[in-house]
């Protein structure tokens, strides 16, 4: 069963991601080969799949065959009809007989019900020895059913139609029966073509557990597997795949919004074919399935619309069409018209799926996770996320494909081939005349002409209605003027340290008491901003329609490009009067003041009255707004109203047929705008704000611009601020985010949220709708009831993002400040004592979480009996920095500091100067115990790696989580462009996501990685604390992280949108609390350390982090202010007046930050600590950890809103057997000993240690990962980053190496593979040279294969790679310094690189080199192409004419053959006069300045 | 940093003793701009908290820099009723809080405040603005200084009628008798005081609440009584021969003075004219002394000072950004005054005839015994000044008792009356204190502070709830 919601663990937070795949005869023939092979690719899978605690129980794996007749005919007691004339499945059941009886009843019930025949029920055999602890306590009873057709002339169509409503009766049924065991209930598949074998399994005991599997009788065409990876370990057997129709490597992003328009959608529902039924069989999807299982429920459903299973596909999942100038017009049609009908369900997804006729695959827009395939010349194809799954001789190979982003392809096994993309799709989108469709019903709001703006007449005065809705000083200063002027969300630096909204004094606007969801883990958050042409932020009005019907009427919508609308552009919505199937109806959004908290909840009742009577009238977009607020009538927050509306129409069924428009003066930030989407908005207008603008122009505060202009540049921030918003989630359209919820409440309560925000998380209750509307009473009484006091500001003054004394609290000001800087500088621990008890005091001034709690269940015992302070700082560590986002002087100080003590201080993604590793003749030492590795990999190497105690990989920043970041190119100075192995004055982009970690199975695999680069150092993975986080923790044990650390939402960060600084993520009270408990209630807690960071400012901090399960804390902001920073928060502009955050040099000489401030403040924290331990009876840490019973709320705080707060979800114990460990006691098995490097180490010693040439073969299998990690670890070791003399160690491998083969190999190492590579090739790459290419005996054109997966030479800072084929996606993503020559790559080339060459003698894909800020390519582009793909505006894209740029392509081109025998490269050289002009040199124009600033400045100094 | 720190200028000494006129060079607005400029906008603008009054320095320095000046007005007398008497006569803590004076001069904050307000009076922004209705309400405010005026203001300005009680001839307290004109003209006083009586504040001067109308009568009259009587007593030197002529105090000194400047009397009842003058007190009432008798014209003029001489750095335990004890020099010591250090007077010399002919010093050093400071005096370090006129400026003890007896309002241990920061109530229920009467001698800008704040809570007592503003907590703590 399910683990239930308990403490802060919600069991609907759990992810999956995957390995899949298929394999089937080209020609369909059946064999029983055909099992065993799919089997063999699961086992090869394994490593993409995760074993919970008990060793054994796998996360489910599955196999999907064709119904195997006659097996069945034979062994089944009863007669079957002729195959394809009955139905089968594998059924779970109860295990208890008496539920399974039942169980069983239902099921033929129904099936009667459908006049269909029960041909009987075989009990199928399984060794219930097979599956591991864990999974016997969820192991169904398995029965198969056999069902024939109604009678002999039933079409298969009816029958598969009724099969379909019987089988979702009967689940309805039991779902609803309240059965003890009704979990155990599922129906796998019931198809008269294939049949599922799957279970909560290990990929090689799959055939040991379903016995059917082994009989040499079972035969099949196709079998589809999957392996499984989910995050949590309470994995069902359920949801093991595959799935009816499918299965699927990701995650759906989308889901909650995708459900929640499906419910919408099912109000809509009408069919001739189901008649009445179609009501039994709500809801299409089934409540507590994966994101896997939703789509399954939803494909089936769109299958019984008619729509073939390919169409479904490109409904669900559509290309990245609405910037794809390069598609055709049919298609092109076929997606717009899809789109006003269904919203992409969007998220990395790899989606193997078949209805036993045609099986295919297809790939989500951002082609996320890897898809190849291979065809033989023997007849099968094999399609998977690895290549080299199923060993294929050399000769037999006929092809090795890849599935692009957005691209399907199918085996039509009837006609023996393989059927390609285009010719799906241009079938399928020629079946109606979709282009006539659209442009004859969509309506686009640009082409609807202006018309004569109304006035609104009587409005209260702009400054009351500023005061009314909770305008300041700052937010019109520092957020919309900045908005209107630049069209750019403006930059803050530093974290947050003002109350959440529920403990602030001020009235806080309603969206403050939300957090935006980001990703981290399990789906990759986007970059849309490089990769802008896979996102969308347009969005559709107007009636949905009856998904059965292939109708023009679905695109009878008004389309708006960016919702985020003038009032100008409202006004022509609300006057169009054209058609008529756009009605408009305006509702108020107020409420009588006076009538208070009753006034507030009636006019919320009326409005969502009103809006249905408005639907009943045939209105279908409706404005809500909150013109008009008066003395007399108070705003409704919009968003209340927006989601109340949304929810509440959906409950009533109506919620389908109209689209909302806000017209409101409260939304300003990002935020709120974002918020409104993701609740139902359609659009919005920000009247007040273009009022605002309007003022400010007046005024003279903005200058140079129009009002038109502001206003529009104003709509288009927020507009690419919302893009950021759904990108850190990983969404690319609004048209999905829209209504997705994405969001979890802090500090409302359940009764409040249930009724107005349904199925957003709350977990610590808080304020209701009566604190509520107490928050407008007091900014309306601001606004309208006081006297005028003269020489008074109009407005409050703001202080939310700098301090201001009558502003919002903030823990660090003045005061606290100055006497920590005073404590440490003077070593005065009683000023230490003072500051402390300011920040810890927050009995009047509540700031925190955890200044709610009080320490109780006190047991004193004598300090000195506590573990001195020297053992606990060891503990203790300083926040990822990076040098160039602090100064050297800064970074160096707290490095010296920490190892002083013994703590860790961490290099921050920036690299580090290899000069540090070695400690300097005064015995200090400046190495960063900690090396960070983050999306950038920046300065990442083997030598780097090799000198870290611990490496950390920043999944998330608690500043930015699901952000990336940029170090403009004028502050990448020779030493940071060093320290970071990039070009000077070259700008560097991290990108959002760590292009190598697309989900949790692509984590486990860097840790692997790592480990293999440094066997010594721990590895630790930064999460940043939000709702679901503990079951990322769980999946980040299960990957084998050995230490995770989970970030408040409130650190600091070099520069960060103001919007992300704020309101993403939450308190890490909440994330500790939730991991421990998650890690604990999974029995991973003692496998792993957990770690906590983000403000922690004193040692009662650090008590309640440790209390709550932390074993390990970091500071970060503290010790800087110990350093000397004084909190200017202007660390984004390198103009850090002491010297900490700049690079400046006359700045930095400002410094006078010491090691010994440092160690002073560690060392207060920790007596503090100790001082707590001891009146709590701790002589240890480990003791303390987790020990939540010695906390307890504050008794004694009166505050109306922080009254309501629940504190004891945080305080919950989970119930575990007694000895369970819930701190840290042992270390992950990596298995490294495992590596293939050991053997090739123990033959290499004349190379590695006596530096003597020489050559290796060896075998390798895709299950060999990381291949030269290990022995470049070894170089490092000893050679430092010089590494051997080139080609000092070569090996020859044959075969499919796994992934990330080469990754961070190191110079004087070269790597051969006569075979094929997977993903991550040369990941890091530090100098070893590596080469791909075909084996002997492969009678393949290798430019016309693809030879290596996605992601090659990620990060690479040195090096060569020759590559005889096609790479996949990405190819040389950040590379800054390898030379690589490759035949052909996929889309977004040479994404974000910053130096090196890379040599493209073919194809490439869309979005080729954006971001590119350094290095140079040469592209062959013999059918000029290339500049149709290549659309970034900083790249120069010159001719081949340079004789130095002749002399280095060819001298490529020519080391290309020699290293591989190029066919491709042997013509090209043999013709090379002819071939030379068909290149096209790639040149980023802020490179080609650098170099030019550099040979200056090289000049200057020679002179 | 573009530009570096720039301070309004003085009129050559030589000039500027020749009368009693200030002598400051205003900075041209480029300036100013410039300067505005400098200020960093910091994330935590610790100017502003050291400013006793929560100045929103950093917003109208931009606003300065912007060249919005009436913007500027706005938000500076959001906070401070009169930045032209703050803006010369305030020592100017925020600027010793500024960020930019970690390591480099920090921003003119004082000099911008002083501009703003100037050019807002010259603009005619500042003019009166009388509640638009009246409450029914009556307070009377004892006292008319910094503290009484801004605490008068405020309350009017929440509909109260507002009736301000003087013993002297004027209103404005120390600001109009202790201030030489050549610090503050008297002019900017007058100015601001129509404004206040044009805004309904009722002034009675010349009468004593103690004295000429009993406290108790008084409290009967009106619905609220703030006392804001100012920490009068004087510190004297109970020595032998402070009973001789030529010994004088130096608040009877200065009040004399300013008093022949206003034209009130014809010529300074005390002068130093001709005379050896020392000053005891290194204080801005010592430099008062100092200024004014070279005005005089006196032989010379020593200043005595019974602390060691400060350094100009900041010492080791008052480290940024908290208020130094740091060697000043003010403009009067520019003037030609000598000063000495350490020094303790122990007895003054005369004539027969009774008057001061001089008087006798010995050096102290100071030891920090038992956590404490304790004076010593240096052996055989005495010495015989000669002096005709010897000025105490050595501050002052507390507040004079009188009212708060009739009132019956309790005094802490220095006299002054006790009344919480929380709510400036006394004991006595309708009664409240400000400024120096409650806090004991302190600053302009905490005078208006704390008549800014007795005002939010006096409203409240009469209303239920006030409007008035409050400065919430923040100010950074002496150390």
């Amino acid at each position: 069963m399910p683990l239930v919601q308990q403490g802060l663990y919600h069991p609907e937070y759990e992810h999956d991601n995957c390995g899949a795949g298929f394999i089937c005869s080209l020609e369909g023939k059946k064999s029983n080969d055909i099992i065993h092979k799919a089997l063999e690719i699961l086992e090869k899978l394994e490593h993409r799949g995760a074993v919970s605690a008990d060793g054994k129980t796998g996360d489910g794996a599955g196999i999907l065959i064709d119904i195997p007749h006659q097996f069945f005919a034979d062994v089944c007691p009863f007669a079957l009809p002729e195959p394809g004339q009955y139905a089968v499945a594998n059924v779970f059941l109860p295990q208890k007989e008496n539920q399974r009886s039942f169980c069983i009843e239902v099921v033929e019930k129904h099936l009667k019900g459908q006049g269909l025949h029960l041909l009987g029920w075989r009990n199928v055999p399984v060794n219930r020895s097979v599956p591991g602890r864990i999974a016997a306590e969820t192991e169904p009873f398995i029965q198969q059913l056999f069902v024939g057709k109604a009678d002999e002339n039933q079409s298969i169509s009816s029958f598969n139609l009724q099969l379909y409503i019987a089988r979702k009766k009967a689940e309805h049924e039991i779902i609803n029966s309240k059965l003890s065991q009704l979990g155990f209930f599922y129906i796998p598949s019931l198809s008269t073509k294939i049949i599922i074998f799957k279970g909560l399994l290990m990929p090689e005991d799959i055939s040991l557990y379903y016995k059917d599997l082994q009989d040499s009788r079972v035969v099949t065409r196709l079998a589809l597997v999957h392996q499984r990876f989910s995050t949590n370990t309470f994995p069902t057997w359920d949801l093991a795949q595959p799935f009816r129709y499918m299965c699927h490597n990701g995650e759906i992003n989308t889901l909650r919004g995708n459900l929640a328009r499906m419910r919408s959608r099912e109000e809509l529902m009408k069919s001739d074919l189901f008649g009445p039924d179609i009501k039994a069989i709500l809801p299409i999807v089934l409540p507590g399935k994966s994101d896997s299982a939703s789509m399954d429920m939803v494909v089936e459903l769109l299958l019984m619309t008619g729509r073939s299973l390919p169409e479904v596909m490109m409904i669900l999942v559509p290309e990245a069409w609405e910037k794809n100038d390069q598609m055709s017009s049919t298609k092109r049609a076929f997606y717009e018209f899809h789109s006003c009908m269904m919203e992409p369900w969007d998220g990395p997804a790899s989606i193997p799926f078949t209805d036993g006729n045609y099986i295919g695959a297809v790939l989500d827009r951002n082609g996320l996770r890897p898809s190849r395939y291979s065809v033989t010349k023997d007849g099968y194809v094999i399609m998977s996320s690895e290549t080299g799954v199923v060993d294929i001789a050399p000769e037999n190979v006929a092809m090795h494909g890849r599935l692009e982003p957005g691209k399907m392809f199918l085996v039509n096994m009837e006609e023996g081939r393989i059927v390609n993309d285009e010719e799906i799709k241009e079938s399928i989108a020629q079946k109606h005349p979709y282009s006539q469709w659209v442009a004859e019903n969509l309506v686009h709001l640009r082409d609807i002409p202006y018309n004569d703006c109304p006035l609104f007449i009587g409005e209260s005065s702009l400054e009351k209605r500023k005061s009314v809705f909770g305008y300041t000083l700052e937010d019109i200063n520092s957020i919309l003027g900045p908005m209107g002027k630049s069209g750019y969300e403006p930059i803050g630096s530093m974290g947050t340290d003002t109350p959440i909204a529920v403990l602030s004094d001020r009235p806080q606007l309603l969206y403050n008491y939300f957090k935006q969801l980001f990703a981290q883990v399990t789906n990759p958050p986007l970059d849309g901003i490089r990769e802008e042409m896979i996102t969308d932020i347009s969005l559709t009005l107007g009636s949905d329609f009856n998904l059965f019907e292939v109708d023009p009427a679905h695109c009878r919508k008004l389309k708006i490009q960016n919702p985020v609308i003038s009032k100008e552009d409202l006004d022509k919505i609300k006057n169009y009067g054209e058609r008529p199937h756009f009605q408009v109806a305006n509702l108020s959004m107020r409420y009588p003041i006076a009538q208070g908290h009753n006034g507030l909840e009636n006019a919320l009742a009326q409005l969502l009255e009103d809006a249905e009577k408005a639907v009943d009238n045939g209105q279908n977009i409706i404005i809500l707004s909150d013109r008009y607020t008066n003395a007399e009538y108070a705003p409704i927050p919009a968003l209340l109203a927006t989601s109340y509306v949304n929810s509440g129409l959906q409950v009533r069924g109506k919620r389908s047929q109209l689209s909302l428009i806000v017209e409101s003066a409260e939304p300003r930030e990002v935020h709120h705008f974002a918020l409104l989407f993701g609740y139902g908005a359609s659009a919005i207008n920000p009247y007040l704000v273009n009022e605002i603008i309007a003022e400010q122009i007046e005024n003279g505060e903005l200058t140079g611009i129009t009002f038109e202009a502001a206003v529009e540049n104003y709509n288009k921030a927020v507009g690419k601020g919302i893009l950021k918003v759904m990108n850190k989630i990983g969404i690319s359209t609004l048209n999905s985010y829209r209504g997705s919820q994405l969001f979890e409440c802090i500090g409302l309560n359940t009764k409040t949220v249930d009724t107005y925000f349904p199925r957003t998380t709350t977990r610590i209750q808080g304020i209701g709708l009566y604190e509520i509307e107490k928050e407008i009473a007091k900014r309306h009484q601001n606004a309208f009831g006081t006297k005028e006091i003269s020489a008074s500001l109009d407005l409050e003054i703001g202080g939310e993002y700098r301090w201001r004394r009558d502003g919002e609290k903030h823990q660090f000001n003045p005061i606290t400040v100055a006497k920590l800087q005073k404590a440490v500088r003077n070593n005065e621990p009683n000023t230490y004592k003072e500051y402390a008890q300011l920040i810890n005091e927050q009995s009047k001034h509540l700031m925190t979480i955890r200044g709610l709690f009080e320490f109780s269940n006190f047991d004193p015992i004598p300090l000195e009996e506590v573990e001195p302070w020297t053992e606990i700082v060891k503990r203790f560590k300083t926040g990822a920095m990076s040098y160039g986002s602090i100064s050297k002087e800064a970074h160096e100080n707290l490095a010296i500091a920490m190892n002083r003590i013994g703590g860790k201080s961490n290099s921050g993604e920036g690299g580090e100067n290899p000069e540090r590793f070695y400690k300097t003749p005064e015995g200090d030492w400046k190495n960063s115990a900690i090396k960070q590795v983050a999306s950038g990999r920046f300065g990442v190497t083997s030598n780097y790696l090799t000198n870290a105690a611990e490496i950390q990989i920043k999944m998330a920043q608690g500043a930015k989580p699901g952000e990336g970041g940029q170090l403009p190119g004028p502050k990448v100075d020779p030493e940071i462009a060093k320290t970071r192995n990039s070009t000077p004055y070259v700008g560097l982009i991290s990108p959002p996501p760590h292009h190598d970690i697309y989900s949790i199975e692509d984590l486990s695999q860097l840790i692997y990685d790592l480990k293999s680069a440094n066997r010594e150092a721990r590895i630790n993975v930064k999460l940043v604390s939000e709702v679901g986080v503990g079951t990322v923790a769980a999946g980040v044990a299960k990957a084998k992280a050995d230490v995770v650390l989970i970030s408040g939402y409130d650190g600091g960060t070099g520069a960060s949108p103001l919007t992300s600084l704020k309101h993403a993520g939450l308190p890490w009270e909440l994330g500790v609390a939730e991991a421990q408990q998650t890690l604990v209630m999974n029995d991973l807690r003692n496998r792993i350390v957990l770690e906590c960071d983000g403000q922690l400012k004193t040692g009662r901090d650090v008590a309640i982090a440790c209390l709550l399960g932390a074993e390990e804390f970091g500071f970060a902001t503290a010790p800087l202010v110990a350093s000397g920073c004084i909190m200017m928060r202007v660390c984004h502009l390198n103009t850090c007046p002491v010297g900490v955050a700049t690079q400046n040099p006359e700045l930095r000489k400002k410094f006078k930050g010491q090691p010994e401030h440092v160690v002073n403040f560690m060392y207060f924290v920790a007596e503090e600590l100790r001082e707590i331990m001891a009146q709590l009876g701790f002589r240890t840490i480990n003791e303390m950890v987790g020990q939540v019973q010695k906390l307890d709320r504050k008794k004694v705080i009166h505050h109306y809103k922080a009254a309501g707060i629940d504190l004891s979800p945080i305080l919950h114990q989970v119930k575990v057997p007694h000895g369970t460990k819930v701190y840290n006691t042992q270390k992950q098995k990596h298995h490294i000993e495992e590596s293939i490097e050991f053997s090739i180490i123990e033959k290499a010693h004349p190379a590695l240690y006596r530096k003597e040439k020489m050559s290796l073969d060896f075998p390798i299998k895709n299950t060999d990962r990381a291949v030269g990690a290990i022995i470049s670890n070894e170089i490092s070791k000893n050679y430092g980053a010089q590494g051997l003399p080139d080609h000092t160690l070569k090996i020859n491998f044959t075969g499919a190496a796994g992934q990330s083969f080469g990754a961070f190999a190191t110079k004087g190492l070269t790597m051969v593979v006569n075979g094929t590579t997977n993903d991550y090739l040369g990941k890091g790459l530090s100098g070893a040279k590596l080469i791909v290419r075909i084996p002997e005996g492969s009678t393949l054109r290798p430019d016309q294969n693809v030879i290596t997966g996605n992601v090659a030479l990620y990060g690479a800072t040195s090096g060569e790679a020759y590559i005889n084929g096609k790479a996949g996606e990405r190819f040389c993503v950040r590379n800054s310094g390898a030379t690589a020559v490759v035949e052909g790559i996929g889309d977004h080339g040479l994404e974000y690189m910053t130096g090196g060459v890379a040599v493209i003698l073919g194809a490439v894909g869309r979005n080729f080199g954006a971001g590119m800020s350094g290095g140079i390519a040469y592209v062959y582009d013999p059918n000029n192409t290339f500049k149709g793909l290549c659309k970034e505006p900083g790249l120069n894209l010159w001719d081949v004419d340079q004789a130095e740029d002749k002399v280095q392509l060819k001298s490529l081109i020519e080391q290309h053959y020699n290293a591989t025998h190029s066919p491709l490269a042997q013509e090209i050289l043999e013709a090379w006069e002819y071939e030379l002009p068909k290149f096209i040199k790639v040149f980023p124009e802020e490179y080609r300045l650098a170099l030019k600033r550099i040979e200056e400045e090289t000049a200057a100094t020679q002179v | 940093m573009e530009f570096d720190r720039v301070v309004e200028s003085y009129i050559p000494v030589e000039e500027r003793i020749k009368n009693y006129q200030e002598f400051t060079q205003p900075l041209p607005e480029s300036a100013l701009k410039d300067q505005g400029a400098r200020c960093m906008n910091c994330g935590i603008p610790f100017c502003h908290s050291g400013c006793p009054l929560g100045n929103l320095i950093p917003d109208f320095n931009d606003a300065v820099y912007q060249g919005k000046w009436e913007k500027a007005a706005k938000i500076l007398h959001a906070t401070n009723n009169f930045p032209e008497f703050t803006g010369r006569l305030c020592p100017a803590p925020c600027e010793e809080a500024c960020v930019l004076g970690i390591n480099e001069n920090p921003v003119s904050i004082e000099n911008i405040e002083k501009s703003i307000a100037e050019t807002a009076w010259a603009k005619g922004w500042i003019k009166p603005e009388p509640p638009q209705s009246r409450t029914g309400k009556t307070v009377a405010v004892v006292g008319s200084g910094p503290a009484g005026l801004a605490a008068a203001q405020q309350l009017n300005r929440a509909g109260h009628q507002v009736t301000v009680f003087e013993r002297d001839s004027k209103a404005g307290g120390l600001l109009r008798f202790g201030i030489p004109d050549f610090k503050l003209d008297k002019s900017v006083i007058d100015r601001r005081i129509e404004v206040l009586i044009a805004e309904g504040i009722e002034f009675k001067t010349n009468v004593e609440i103690g004295v000429d109308i009993d406290a108790l009568t008084l409290k009967s009259q009106y619905d609220a009584v703030v006392l804001c009587g100012g920490a009068a007593v004087r510190r004297g030197l109970t020595i032998p021969g402070a009973q001789l002529n030529g010994v004088i105090q130096a608040m009877d000194f200065l009040k004399g003075n300013n008093k022949s400047v206003s034209g009130e009397l014809n010529t300074p009842p005390i002068s130093a004219k001709g005379k050896h003058v020392i000053v005891i007190g290194g204080g801005d009432t010592g430099s008062d002394c100092i200024g004014t008798s070279i005005r005089h014209g006196a032989l010379s003029v020593s200043n005595f000072e019974i602390m060691p001489q400060g350094t100009p750095e900041r010492p080791a335990h008052q480290p940024w950004p908290f208020y130094p004890m740091r060697l000043k020099t003010s403009t009067s010591h520019k003037e030609g005054a000598e000063r000495f250090f350490s020094i303790s007077t122990k007895e003054f010399t005369g004539d027969a005839q009774g008057n001061l002919t001089g008087l006798k010093t010995v050096q102290v050093a100071w030891e920090q015994i038992n956590g404490s400071m304790i004076l010593k005096e240096v052996p055989g370090s005495e010495k015989i000044w000669k002096a005709d006129l010897v000025l105490l400026a050595m501050g002052f003890t507390g507040s004079e008792t009188k009212v708060a007896e009739q009132l019956g309002v309790t005094l802490d241990s220095r006299t002054n009356v006790q009344a919480s920061e929380e709510d400036y109530k006394t004991n006595i229920s309708g009664v409240f204190a400000a400024g120096d009467q409650r806090r004991g001698q302190s600053l302009i800008v905490w005078a208006i502070s704390e008549g800014r704040q007795a005002a939010h809570y006096v409203d409240t007592y009469l209303m239920g709830s006030s409007c008035l503003p409050l400065k919430e907590a923040g100010d950074l703590p002496r150390v």
